[in-house]
């Protein structure tokens, strides 16, 4: 059973892989759309601690020295963890519909 | 002569104990024809924990299986303390040992240290014409009024611990008494040659081969039987 | 080569003729000194293989599982509370198809604490979808290693299996073991190389998850691998002894059933036992016989069967216990025999837990017991046998 095999149907038992098996990494699954509210950064207040990269559950916050941390909107859920770690308040959650 | 066979299983072997080899045995488990009982030796060690009565069960084991015949030896199934009286033992047949239980009516004793005689008691089992050596200095007369034994019972002893300070074997507060008392059991017993004994004493002490070796052969000498 | 070793290292130096390449374990009594001669030999090079240390079993055994999804052939060793303590990985092993081989060394589970031989542990897996071999001698130990890879890599099985000592009995006694030739072991055994494996260069995600419509699908090919087990011991076994000229008697080893008035079924060192003592009651001219279950999985079903045609009394020996119901092995042949047309009398004793010795007396006691159902009829389903203060004992 090939890559390719994988991502075909699977009509039978008989079709299946010995255990489950993916071609694609879990990241394919993209969890962003499940969330109500979304993070956004406020550079002003940031002082680039990544104190929110290191709470993120989801692993959805890029962080690199000396930069401003990043969020990966197609895999943050929005659960808001970051925002409420956040030593100098520079994470404010607002409503996905708004950010539009 | 001793062959190191191939890397990663040190062993023993030499073309005169394979021709010893009961051919029977490599065919092993289920296939083997049953025997009824065969003439099957059960033995007894005392020491005291770290005194080696384990390595000793061992040594004997190996000493027999070296002449084709069918072994096992195992300690106590116990949890054993350094000083704390333990048990070992070992079998030795002609047939395959297919009893896998502890051993509570053995053919022979032995009592690598003389207090044991007193704390524990060494004989309880014994088979009627059973024998039990003892590394003692004591008189073997006196020795055997001592232990209550009686009837058609034996007893053997060996200064096994003079000989293994003579020889440098452990330490003068610690003497490792092993190869000695097999010595003398080989020759009280007759279960094992000499040689062989040598031989597996020579494959499982880890140093001190000569000393040990002259320690076993002395004990085979001088070892008094009643 | 024949050379004195105990169980365990027996184990050690079968899981070093395999040439297990990946072994992570944790120590437990009596199974430690397993894992301290393979870490020695591992140490000083005469094996060639990556020994992981671990903070718990639960952790050796998920470092197995990965090990062998990457393709490596992985080894691990437990006992009792060690071994329950994998329970969970030990599912998720056979879930995720990795022919992982345990040696397991039977001890009692506590309280009352307790080092000694029961088969308790091991009988309480008996649903994770792992192939069990119960060992009766020392070679035995090492050849099941080396045959437990050969059956558990076949492309259409990817199961793991569990080769099974008695605490203290096997794991501590020393017997001659024949170490076989290496050569000989690679040509029986070629190397493992599964279908899809852990590659950070060529990814693929293991073990996702599959919604209600997929998961019973997985579930059955599990089992239609398991049943396969049945077929592809018994080939494995066949070979094995070709090629080395041992052999063990499959998934059940009859010894003097053919045409026995009574015959107990026991695993473990305590078969051994017995057949020593049926020997000695065959001399006095009661019929007796022998059927050691070598498989508890996969149960030996027909075999049973078998046995119905050769005897009319059969006595299970479990050494462990299901509270509330009967031992684990009396439950597994009696469901066999069900809808047979003439099913023997079966009767099941509970017998040394906890190490309780099992010497020739009391095994002659009971194959006295249970010839004498032949006049008597089925006196009771169920016996505890050398219970102080019960039952005359």
């Amino acid at each position: 059973m090939s890559r390719e095999e994988l991502k075909k149907e699977f009509k039978t038992f008989e079709d299946l892989p010995l255990t489950p098996i993916t071609s694609v990494p879990s990241s394919a699954n993209q969890t962003g759309g499940w969330k109500t509210f979304r993070p956004v950064l406020d550079k002003e207040k940031c002082i680039k601690c990544h104190i929110c990269w290191k709470f993120c559950p989801d692993v959805s916050i890029k962080a690199k020295e000396d930069e401003f941390p990043e969020f990966d909107y197609d895999h943050c859920k929005g659960c808001g963890i970051c925002a409420y770690e956040c030593p100098k308040d520079a994470i404010e959650m607002i409503l996905e519909e708004e950010s539009q | 002569m001793v062959l190191r066979l191939w890397p990663g299983v040190s062993g023993i072997f030499t073309e005169t104990m394979a021709s010893n080899m009961p051919v029977a045995y490599s065919k092993g488990g289920s296939t083997m024809e049953s025997e009824i009982l065969g003439s099957m030796i059960e033995v007894r060690f005392h020491g005291r924990g770290g005194q080696g009565a384990v390595v000793a069960s061992n040594i004997l084991a190996e000493a027999g299986f070296l002449e084709g015949k069918e072994v096992s030896a195992f300690p106590f199934f116990g949890v054993e303390r350094r000083g704390a009286p333990v048990t070992a033992y070992t079998r030795v047949s002609d047939r395959k040992i297919r009893i896998k239980s502890g051993i509570y009516a053995p053919d022979f004793v032995i009592v690598m240290d003389p207090t044991l005689v007193k704390a524990v008691n060494v004989v309880e089992g014994l088979k009627p014409e059973g024998l039990v050596l003892v590394n003692t200095k004591e008189n073997a007369d006196s020795l055997r009024r001592g232990l209550g034994i009686t009837g058609e019972q034996k007893v053997a002893t060996i200064d096994a611990t003079g000989i293994a300070i003579k020889h440098r074997l452990g330490s003068k507060a610690a003497p490792i008494v092993n190869s000695s008392v097999l010595g003398a059991f080989a020759r009280a017993s007759g279960l094992v040659k000499l040689e062989s004994l040598v031989s597996s004493i020579r494959h499982n002490v880890p140093v001190k081969l000569d000393e040990n070796t002259a320690a076993a052969k002395e004990a085979f000498e001088s070892v008094v039987m009643q | 080569m024949k050379i004195m070793m105990t169980g365990n290292y027996a184990s050690a130096y079968g899981a070093m003729a395999a040439k297990a390449e990946v072994v992570a374990a944790y120590p437990i009594t009596p199974q430690t000194s397993i894992v301290e001669k393979i870490a020695t030999l591992v140490s000083s090079g005469e094996m060639k293989c990556q020994y992981v240390k671990v903070e718990s079993e639960h952790s050796a055994m998920a470092a197995c599982i990965s090990a062998s999804q990457t393709g490596a052939r992985a080894y691990t060793a437990s006992s009792a509370h060690g071994l329950t303590l994998m329970h969970e990985l030990l599912i998720w092993a056979s879930g995720a198809r990795t022919p992982v081989v345990m040696s397991n060394v039977n001890r009692a589970m506590g309280p009352p604490w307790s080092v000694w031989a029961d088969q308790h542990d091991t009988m309480a897996q008996r649903d994770t979808g792992w192939m069990q071999v119960y060992c009766d001698s020392n070679q035995e130990v090492l050849d099941s290693i080396i045959m437990a890879y050969k059956v558990g890599e076949r492309a259409d099985i990817m199961l793991p299996s569990m080769i099974i000592e008695d605490a203290f009995i096997l794991s501590h006694t020393m017997e001659p073991v024949d170490y076989p030739d290496p050569e000989l072991v690679e040509g029986y055994l070629p190397s493992f190389d599964p279908r899809f494996r852990l590659d950070v260069d060529e990814p693929y995600g293991f073990g996702s998850l599959v919604m209600p419509n997929w998961y019973m699908e997985f579930r059955f090919k599990i089992n239609e691998a398991m049943e396969k087990t049945r077929g592809a011991i018994l080939e494995a076994e066949k070979e094995f002894e070709e090629t080395f000229g041992r052999s063990y008697g499959g998934l059940m080893d009859f010894y003097k059933c053919e045409d026995a008035d009574a015959v107990l079924v026991l695993a473990g060192t305590v078969a051994s036992t017995a057949k020593h003592v049926a020997d000695k009651l065959r001399s006095d001219g009661k019929k007796v016989g022998v059927a050691r279950l070598r498989c508890f999985r996969p149960f030996p079903y027909d075999e049973v069967r078998q046995l119905a045609k050769m005897t009319n009394i059969i006595g299970v020996c479990d050494r462990s216990y299901t509270f509330g119901h009967w031992g684990p092995m009396a439950t597994e042949v009696k469901g066999a025999l069900y809808g047979l047309a003439d099913v023997p009398t079966v009767k099941n004793y509970i017998m040394g837990l906890g190490g309780k010795d099992l010497t020739p007396e009391v095994l002659e006691k009971v194959f006295v017991k249970t010839l004498q159902l032949k006049d008597t009829g089925l006196d009771t389903e169920i016996e505890w046998i050398g219970v102080t203060g019960h039952g005359g004992w």
